[in-house]
C-alpha cells in the first residue's frame, strides 16, 4: 500500500528519498538512473544528455523524466532520429571537454552510430596519444524486451566489450545503476552503458549509502550476490536476477551456487571470477546474447587459462538462442535463457558429486 | 634571408621573424600600416545569403607569410610522396599538394580558440595550426616524435591546443564531430566557431560516381553556402571570415571551396583514370595557389624574382633539415603499445599476442 502511494507521489527529478524515515528504502532502477542523471547534471555544468526524446517527451522509457524542466533545453536535448549524426555530435563535443550523456532509444539502434562509438570514440586518445579524451556515456536499453523481434532484441554486450578503449558497464539492481552510472559520467573515458528495459520497473532495496549523491561504484569490480560453495554462475544485467532464482532452486537440490553479479563487463573482473571457481571447482556462465563468441566464452577462456586445474567440469554456457528473436511467445521463451537452464546447467556440472541414487 | 628592396614603401623587417622561427609557420602578422587590397579571382556564388565582397585587406607581410607557408606546405607534401616511395611512410598517405590555400587562407581568417576538424588530408591543416614538421615526418614514419607519438600514422594528426582535432579516417565521420565541437562552443559560451573540413569523396571515385547533385554549396537546402574559388587564399580568405562572423549570428554555413589536388587521392590511387594530364598541368599553369602569391608579391614590388626563389630554397632546406632529423627519431618503445589506451585505465590487465609473455597493467 505505502510503495503504491509512494510511487504516485513519485517527481524522481525532485525526490527526496531521505524524508522517509522508515527502515527499508526501495527504489525502481527507473529512478534510481533518473536520480544518477540529475545528481550529476547537478554537480558538473559539462554533463548534458542528448538523445530521441528525451526531453519534452521526458524519455521513451521515462529515464529522463524532469530533467528537461529542471535543467532546460540548452542541457538535455532533443536530437533528430539520426543515431549517426547525434553520436558523432556528441563525440565532437566530448573532444571539446564536455560530458555529453547519449541515449539510445535502444541499442540496435546504435549500429547505426557505431562507427562512432568505436572509431570515433573509443580508438582517439590511443591514436592520438593522449591528446584527445573522450568523457562521454552512451546509455540506453540493451537485449531482449517482450515481443518485439529480432530488430529489436538483440545484445551487444560483446560487441562492445571486444574492443580496446571503451569501457562496458551492466547494471542489474538500483544500487548498481545508481553506483555505475554515476561512476560512468564521472570517468573520463567513453563508456558504454547497458541497461535493460524489463528491470526499468523493478524495486530493489537501497541503502543510505546507495542514495547519497556521493555514491559510485568502482568500474571493472563484480559483486558476489549469493555466495556459495558448490557452483559459480556469473550472469549480467537481467539474467542475474534468474541466476539468483536458479540458486534458490539449486539449494533446495543440496547444491549451493555462488552468483556473481558481473556489473562490468569491460574491464572484466577475472580476478573475482577465478578466485570463486577456484573455490566451487565449477562454472555456469549465464547470458542473455547470442552464444558465439559472447561473454560466457570470454570467461570461459580466463578460467581454463588462469584456473584450469581447479575445474572439476567442464565449463557450461548459458545464452540466448543462436537464432534471430522470433516474435511468437513460445518461440521466443525458448530464444531466451530461463531459470530451469540455469539450473540444469549448474546441475550438469554438479553430476559427479550427486550420487546417481539421488537422481532417479 | 630575404633582402629588402630599396625604394619601395611596402618594405618591412620581415627577415629576422623568418629565422627565428625556422621550422613552424609564420601566423600572418599586418604588421605594415600600408594595407593592400587585392581582388579575388572571381565573386563568391552564394545561396541563401548575401556574399561578401570581392576585395580583401592584406598587407605586405602576410603576403609574404602566404607565400612561404604554402611553399612549405607544398615542398612538405612533395618531399612525403618520395618517403612514401622509398617505403619510410606505410599504409595510407593522402597529399594535399595544390590545396595549401585553403589551409593557409582559412588559417588566416581564424584563431587558434576556433577549432578545424578535417578527414585524413591532414598533414597541411596540422601545420597551419601550429605543428611542426618534424612532428610531421616523424609521425608519418611511425616514430616516437611523431604529434601522435608515432602511433597515429598520416591520417590521425592531432593539435588539440592549436584547436585542430583531428586527422579522421572514416569518410563523413568528421563532419557531426565538427557539429559536436561547435556545438560545445556554443554551449560553452565560446565567441568562437569550428570549421568541419570535407571532401567531394573518398577513394579517388570519380564525381560522377560519388555525387547525384554538385553543387556542394547548395546541398545545405535551407543552410547558407557560399561558392569559393578554393585556389585563392584572399578568397578563403575572405569567406572563411564572412563564414565564422554568419556562424556566430546565424548558425551554420556552407563554403564550397573549389580547389584541386596535383596528386591522385592516395598514395595508390594515380589520379589520371578520372582526369587528363592536361587538366592537371592547366590547373599549374592558370590556378596553382603559389603561384597567384608571386605574381601578387612581384606586382606589388614586395619581393624579387630571386627573393622569392631564395625562400624556395629556404623552404626545402628546412624540409630536409626536418626529415633528417626526423629519420633519427627511434621508434617507439615496445612498452607504448599499452599506453594511452585508457585515461584512467584501473589497474587492468592488457595482453599482447600471447597472454601468458606479454601482458601489461593499465594505470
Amino acid at each position: 500500500m505505502l510503495r503504491a502511494i509512494r510511487h504516485k507521489s513519485i517527481h524522481p527529478a525532485f525526490c527526496a528519498f531521505r524524508a522517509f524515515s522508515s527502515a527499508a528504502k526501495e527504489m525502481t532502477v527507473r529512478d534510481a538512473l533518473n536520480s544518477a542523471l540529475d545528481e550529476e547534471m547537478s554537480a558538473d555544468p559539462k554533463v548534458f544528455l542528448m538523445g530521441e526524446e528525451v526531453g519534452e517527451y521526458q524519455g521513451a522509457y521515462k529515464i529522463t523524466k524532469g530533467l528537461l524542466d529542471k535543467y532546460g533545453p540548452e542541457r538535455v536535448l532533443d536530437t533528430p532520429i539520426t543515431e549517426a549524426g547525434f553520436a558523432g555530435i556528441g563525440v565532437g563535443a566530448a573532444y571539446y571537454g564536455l560530458r555529453p550523456v547519449v541515449e539510445f532509444m535502444t541499442f540496435n539502434f546504435s549500429m547505426q552510430a557505431i562507427d562512432h562509438i568505436i572509431n570515433s570514440a573509443a580508438k582517439s586518445y590511443y591514436m592520438s596519444a593522449g591528446q584527445i579524451s573522450v568523457p562521454i556515456v552512451f546509455r540506453g536499453p540493451n537485449g531482449a524486451a517482450a515481443g518485439v523481434g529480432a530488430q529489436h532484441s538483440q545484445c551487444y554486450a560483446a560487441w562492445f566489450a571486444a574492443c580496446p578503449g571503451l569501457k562496458v558497464l551492466t547494471p542489474y539492481s538500483s544500487e548498481d545503476a545508481r553506483g555505475l552510472l554515476k561512476a560512468a559520467i564521472r570517468d573520463p573515458d567513453p563508456v558504454v552503458f547497458l541497461e535493460n528495459e524489463l528491470l526499468y520497473g523493478e524495486l530493489f532495496p537501497v541503502s543510505a549509502e546507495v542514495l547519497d549523491s556521493s555514491f559510485c561504484l568502482p568500474i571493472g569490480k563484480a559483486k558476489i550476490e549469493r555466495e556459495g560453495k558448490d557452483v559459480t554462475i556469473t550472469a549480467y544485467s537481467k539474467m542475474v536476477g534468474y541466476a539468483l532464482k536458479a540458486a534458490d532452486i539449486l539449494a533446495k537440490e543440496g547444491i549451493s551456487a555462488e552468483v556473481i553479479n558481473l556489473r562490468s563487463i569491460r574491464p572484466l573482473d577475472r580476478s573475482t571470477i577465478n578466485a570463486s571457481v577456484r573455490k566451487t571447482n565449477r562454472l555456469v556462465t549465464v547470458e542473455e546474447s547470442f552464444p558465439q563468441h559472447g561473454v560466457g566464452a570470454e570467461i570461459c577462456t580466463s578460467v581454463v587459462e588462469e584456473s584450469f586445474g581447479y575445474l572439476d567440469a567442464p565449463v557450461e554456457r548459458i545464452a540466448g538462442a543462436d537464432v534471430p528473436m522470433p516474435y511468437a511467445a513460445n518461440l521466443e521463451r525458448m530464444a531466451v535463457p530461463q531459470v530451469e537452464d540455469i539450473v540444469r546447467a549448474a546441475k550438469r556440472t554438479c553430476h559427479r558429486s550427486v550420487p546417481l541414487a539421488a537422481t532417479a | 634571408m630575404a633582402l629588402s628592396r630599396s625604394g619601395s614603401k611596402l618594405l618591412k623587417p620581415i627577415s629576422p621573424f623568418f629565422s627565428s622561427a625556422p621550422s613552424i609557420l609564420s601566423r600572418s602578422i599586418s604588421s605594415s600600416n600600408d594595407s593592400i587590397t587585392v581582388e579575388t579571382s572571381i565573386p563568391f556564388t552564394a545561396h541563401n545569403c548575401e556574399p561578401p565582397s570581392r576585395s580583401v585587406t592584406t598587407s605586405a607581410a602576410e603576403l609574404q607569410s602566404f607565400f612561404r607557408d604554402m611553399a612549405l606546405m607544398r615542398r612538405m607534401e612533395i618531399a612525403a610522396d618520395s618517403l612514401y616511395k622509398a617505403k619510410l611512410i606505410r599504409g595510407f598517405c593522402h597529399l594535399y599538394d595544390g590545396q595549401e590555400a585553403v589551409a593557409v587562407g582559412m588559417e588566416a581568417a581564424i584563431t587558434r580558440k576556433d577549432c578545424i576538424i578535417t578527414a585524413y588530408r591532414d598533414h597541411c591543416t596540422f601545420l597551419s595550426r601550429g605543428g611542426t614538421l618534424i612532428e610531421v615526418f616523424a609521425e608519418l614514419m611511425g616514430r616516437r616524435d611523431g604529434m601522435s607519438n608515432g602511433k597515429g600514422g598520416s591520417m590521425h594528426f592531432y593539435r588539440k591546443q592549436g584547436g585542430f582535432y583531428g586527422g579522421h579516417g572514416i569518410v563523413g565521420a568528421q563532419v557531426p564531430l565538427g557539429c559536436g565541437l561547435a556545438f560545445a562552443q556554443k554551449y560553452s559560451k565560446d565567441e568562437n566557431v569550428t570549421f568541419a573540413m570535407y571532401g567531394d569523396d573518398g577513394m579517388g571515385t570519380a564525381e560522377w560516381r560519388a555525387a547525384k547533385s554538385p553543387a556542394y554549396y547548395k546541398r545545405g537546402d535551407y543552410v547558407p553556402g557560399l561558392k569559393v574559388d578554393g585556389m585563392d587564399a584572399f578568397a578563403v580568405k575572405q569567406a572563411c571570415k564572412f563564414a565564422k562572423e554568419h556562424a556566430l549570428k546565424n548558425g551554420p554555413i556552407i563554403l564550397e571551396m573549389d580547389t584541386y589536388r596535383y596528386h591522385g587521392h592516395s598514395m595508390s590511387d594515380p589520379g589520371s583514370t578520372y582526369r587528363t594530364r592536361d587538366e592537371i598541368s592547366g590547373v599549374r599553369q592558370e590556378r596553382d595557389p603559389i603561384e597567384r602569391i608571386r605574381k601578387l608579391l612581384l606586382a606589388h614590388e614586395i619581393s624579387t624574382e630571386a627573393e622569392l626563389k631564395d625562400i624556395e630554397k629556404e623552404v626545402r632546406k628546412e624540409v630536409d633539415n626536418a626529415i633528417a632529423k626526423a629519420k633519427e627519431s627511434e621508434m617507439p618503445h615496445p612498452s607504448e603499445l599499452f599506453t594511452n589506451v585508457y585515461v584512467k585505465g584501473l589497474g587492468v590487465e592488457a595482453y599482447g599476442a600471447d597472454r601468458k609473455e606479454l601482458r601489461a597493467t593499465l594505470p
